[in-house]
C-alpha cells in the first residue's frame, strides 16, 4: 500500500467486467475501500457503454462469459480505448486463451479465483507500466 | 478358466472323433478282407480234409472187400475143385488146410465141412470141433441161404473173437457147407493200423453196433449207430459228417459200408486234429490282424494327437491375439473413460470456481468492514476474525481441489507431450492422498531434482503410476504401511521406483502379474487389467517395467522411462477432449 501513496490524490479508475454479479459486487466493494474508483460491468455490452461514458485506467476482464467471448470483448475494448490496460481473469488451465489475449494487447492474466492482494498488485503494476509506457 | 476347461473338452472330443475315423477306415477293410479270405480258405480246406477222409475210407473198403473176397475165392476154389467125399474126410481136409496155411500163413484158423443139418462132419484146425452141431447158430442159418457167406465177429465155442466165411454146395440134392475161420488178428490188422493224423483211427461195426474189429473205449458204438441210422447213412455207400461225442469233442466221421451194408467201416478223427493246420493258419492270421490293428490304432492316436496339438496351438495363438486385441480396446475404453471423467470434472470445477471466489471475497469484504472503528470494540471481534479466516482457508482448499481437477482433466488425452516426472508424481500423490489416508498408508518421496523432461502421454503416465500406487495401497489395506516413490537418473533414462512394505507377492504369482485378467483381488474388485495396461504403456514408449517381491517384506516396481524425443514415441490416435 505504501507504494500507492502517489496514486491517492488521483484514484485509479478501474473497470471490472464479469458476468458473475456477486463477484463483481464484492470485488468492487473491497477495491473501492482501497481507494480505487470502480466501475462494474456484467457483460461486454455494459462495459462498452460505461467506457463510452467515462475513462478508465485499468480493466479487469473475465475471459469466460456467457454472452460474448472474452477475447472478442478484449479486442473491442482495445479498439475503443487503446490506452486502457487490460488484466484478464481466466479459469485454471486456460493458459492458451490467456496467451492469445496477451497477443491481442492485454497486459497480463491471473487465474481465478485469485487473492485480492495479488490482484491489487497486478493492477498497480499494470497502471505503473501504463504511466511510464 | 471355465472357457479353458470347455475348450480342452472340445479338443478331447475332436481327438476321439479323428481317432475313431482313422481306426475305422484303416481297420475295417483289413478285417473284412481277412475274414473273407479266411472263410474261403476254411471252406476249401474243409473240402480237402473231407475228400482225403473219403478217399482213405474208400481205399480201405476196397482193401477189406478184396481181403474178404480173396478168402471166399480161396475156399470157393477148394470146395469146387474137390469132391464132397474127399472133403468130408478129415485127413484130406487137414491136408488141404496145411496147404492153405502154407500159402496164407495164419489167415485161416481152421476149416470144416458142415452138412445140411448143421453137423460138422469134417474138421481141420487146432480145436477139437469134430462133430459139433451148428444148426442153431446165426451164421449157419445165414450160410444156408447164400452161396457165399461172411459172418459177424463172434466168440463162439472157442471163446475168442473170430468170424466165419462159408461157401455152400450141394451133394445128392442136399446142401453142405465148407466153412473157414478167419484169424481175427489178421483181419483186425487191416484196420487197426490205419492212422489218420494224430487222433484218427478206423474200426468196423455191424448194424447192431457190435465191434467187428478190436473194440476201443474211445467210441460209443451204440450212440454212433443211432446217429448213423438217423442220418440214413447206412443206405449210402459212403458219407462224411461231423458229430459231437459224449465228451463234447467234435469228431469227424467217414463212413463206408461193407458186406452189402451189414458192416460199417468208420474212420474217425477229432475235428481239432483234422483242422489243426487250418486252425493254426487262422490263429496266425488273427494274430497278424490284431498286430496290424494295434499298429493302426497306435498310429491313429499318435497322428491325431499331433494334429490336435497343432490345432490347439493355433487356437491358443488366435486366443492370445484376441486377448491382446481385447486389452487394446480395453485400454482405449479406459482412456476414453478417463477423458469423459476429465470433462465432467472440468465442468464442475469451472462451475464451482465462481461461487468459491465470491465466498472468499465476501469473507474478505467482511474482514475489510471489521477494520472500521465501530466494530473494533465488539466483544466478538476476535471470534469473527477467526471464522472469516476459516472461511478463507476452506475456500482456498476448494480452490486447490478445483485446480487439481482441472489439471487432471486437461491431461486426459494420450497426446505426447513434454512432461516432468516429478511434477506428475507429486500430482498423483496429491490425488491419491485421500485413499492413502483411509488405507493408513504413508507416501514418501525421494525425488531427484532437475530431472530432464520425458516425452510421453501425461494421461498414460498418470495411469501407470496411479495404478501402481493404488495397488500398493490395496495390498497394505489391512496392515497399513509406507509407499516410497523414488525417481532418479540412470544413464540417459529415468528410473521411477514404487516400493511398498506390504505382504509381498508369492513367487508363483509374480511371473503372472502382468498377464491380462490375472488378479488376486476378490471377485468384482479388480479387472486384472491394471498392470497389463501399465506394461503396455511403458513398453509403448520404449521403457521397461519390472516387479520384485519378497514375501512379507514388500513389493518393488521399477519403471524405466527412456529419455527420448517426441518423434521416438509412436502416436496413438486417442484424443481426450
Amino acid at each position: 500500500m505504501s507504494k500507492k501513496e502517489d496514486t491517492l490524490s488521483t484514484p485509479l479508475r478501474l473497470l471490472l467486467i464479469d458476468d458473475e454479479v456477486g463477484y463483481v459486487n464484492v470485488l468492487a466493494n473491497r477495491l473501492s475501500k482501497r481507494t480505487f474508483q470502480v466501475g462494474k460491468a456484467n457483460s461486454g455490452a455494459e462495459a462498452f457503454q460505461l467506457l463510452r461514458q467515462k475513462d478508465f485506467d485499468v480493466a479487469v476482464l473475465d475471459l469466460k462469459m456467457e454472452d460474448m467471448d472474452g477475447i472478442e470483448i478484449l479486442k473491442i475494448l482495445k479498439k475503443m480505448a487503446p490506452e486502457l490496460v487490460v488484466i484478464m481473469l481466466t479459469g485454471h488451465g486456460s493458459a492458451e486463451a490467456a496467451r492469445e489475449g496477451i497477443s491481442q494487447g492485454a497486459y497480463d492474466y491471473l487465474t481465478k479465483p485469485c487473492e485480492l492482494t495479488e490482484l491489487i498488485e497486478k493492477i498497480n503494476e499494470a497502471y505503473a507500466q501504463r504511466s511510464t509506457g | 478358466m471355465e472357457e479353458k476347461k470347455s475348450s480342452s473338452r472340445d479338443y478331447r472330443s475332436l481327438l476321439k472323433k479323428v481317432v475313431f475315423v482313422i481306426i475305422i477306415t484303416a481297420i475295417t477293410p483289413t478285417v473284412v478282407v481277412s475274414m473273407f479270405i479266411l472263410n474261403e480258405f476254411r471252406a476249401s480246406y474243409q473240402a480237402k480234409v473231407y475228400d482225403h477222409m473219403e478217399l482213405l475210407a474208400r481205399k480201405h473198403k476196397k482193401n477189406i472187400d478184396m481181403f474178404l473176397s480173396e478168402k471166399l475165392m480161396d475156399i470157393g476154389w477148394l470146395a469146387r475143385s474137390n469132391r464132397f467125399e474127399e472133403l468130408s474126410n478129415s485127413v484130406f481136409l487137414n491136408q488141404k488146410f496145411v496147404e492153405l496155411q502154407r500159402a496164407f500163413e495164419r489167415t485161416f484158423v481152421d476149416i470144416g465141412v458142415v452138412d445140411h443139418e448143421g453137423r460138422q462132419i469134417a474138421y481141420a484146425g487146432p480145436y477139437d470141433l469134430f462133430g459139433v452141431k451148428y444148426s442153431d447158430t446165426d451164421w449157419f442159418k445165414g450160410a444156408m441161404t447164400k452161396p457165399y457167406f461172411i459172418s459177424d465177429v463172434f466168440k463162439g465155442l472157442r471163446g475168442a473173437p473170430h468170424f466165419i466165411i462159408t461157401v455152400r454146395h450141394e451133394h445128392q440134392g442136399k446142401p453142405w457147407i465148407l466153412r473157414a475161420t478167419i484169424d481175427f488178428g489178421e483181419f483186425n490188422n487191416l484196420v487197426e493200423y490205419l492212422r489218420i493224423g494224430k487222433s484218427g483211427f478206423a474200426f468196423i461195426l455191424n448194424k447192431n453196433g457190435d465191434f467187428q474189429t478190436e473194440p476201443t473205449s474211445d467210441v460209443n458204438p451204440d450212440e454212433l449207430v443211432k446217429v448213423l441210422k438217423g442220418d440214413n447213412a447206412l443206405n449210402r455207400p459212403s458219407s462224411i459228417f461231423r458229430h459231437k461225442n459224449q465228451e463234447g469233442k467234435e469228431v469227424l466221421y467217414a463212413i463206408t459200408t461193407l458186406k452189402n451194408g451189414e458192416w460199417i467201416m468208420v474212420l474217425q478223427q477229432d475235428v481239432d486234429d483234422a483242422f489243426a493246420e487250418l486252425n493254426n493258419a487262422q490263429k496266425i492270421a488273427l494274430l497278424i490282424i490284431l498286430i496290424g490293428s494295434l499298429g493302426s490304432i497306435a498310429t491313429a492316436f499318435i497322428v491325431s494327437n499331433q494334429l490336435i496339438k497343432r490345432i490347439s496351438m493355433a487356437d491358443e495363438e488366435k486366443h492370445t491375439a484376441d486377448k491382446e486385441k481385447e486389452i487394446m480396446s480395453q485400454q482405449v475404453i479406459e482412456t476414453g473413460k478417463l477423458a469423459s471423467i476429465g470433462e465432467l470434472a472440468s465442468g464442475i470445477a469451472h462451475e464451482i470456481n465462481n461461487p468459491v471466489a465470491i465466498m472468499i471475497e465476501e469473507a474478505g469484504w467482511i474482514e475489510d468492514l471489521l477494520e472500521e472503528e465501530e466494530f473494533k470494540e465488539g466483544e466478538n471481534l476476535e471470534e469473527f476474525c477467526r471464522a472469516l479466516k476459516q472461511i478463507n482457508t476452506q475456500g482456498k482448499r476448494c480452490k486447490e481441489i478445483t485446480h487439481k481437477l482441472l489439471s487432471f482433466a486437461r491431461k486426459t488425452d494420450s497426446r505426447i507431450a513434454e512432461i516432468s516426472i516429478n511434477a506428475l508424481l507429486e500430482e498423483i500423490i496429491y490425488l491419491s492422498s485421500q485413499r492413502a489416508k483411509y488405507g493408513n498408508t504413508e507416501v514418501r518421496t525421494q525425488l531427484e531434482k532437475n530431472l530432464p523432461p520425458v516425452f510421453a502421454s501425461e494421461t498414460e503416465m498418470q495411469q501407470v503410476f496411479m495404478n501402481l500406487i493404488n495397488n500398493a495401497i490395496d495390498a497394505m489395506e489391512k496392515t497399513g504401511g509406507i509407499i516410497t516413490l523414488t525417481s532418479k537418473r540412470v544413464g540417459d533414462n529415468i528410473l521411477v521406483i514404487v516400493a511398498d512394505n506390504g505382504p509381498g507377492i508369492a513367487d508363483a504369482n509374480l511371473s503372472r502379474i502382468f498377464d491380462p485378467f490375472y488378479t488376486t483381488k476378490p471377485v468384482g474388485k479388480g479387472t486384472g487389467l491394471g498392470l497389463s495396461i501399465c506394461y503396455g504403456i511403458v513398453k509403448k514408449i520404449g521403457g521397461d517395467i519390472q516387479a520384485h517381491s519378497v514375501k512379507g517384506e514388500g513389493t518393488t516396481f521399477e519403471i524405466l522411462i527412456p529419455q527420448n524425443t517426441e518423434a521416438d514415441v509412436p502416436a496413438v490416435g486417442m484424443k481426450g477432449d
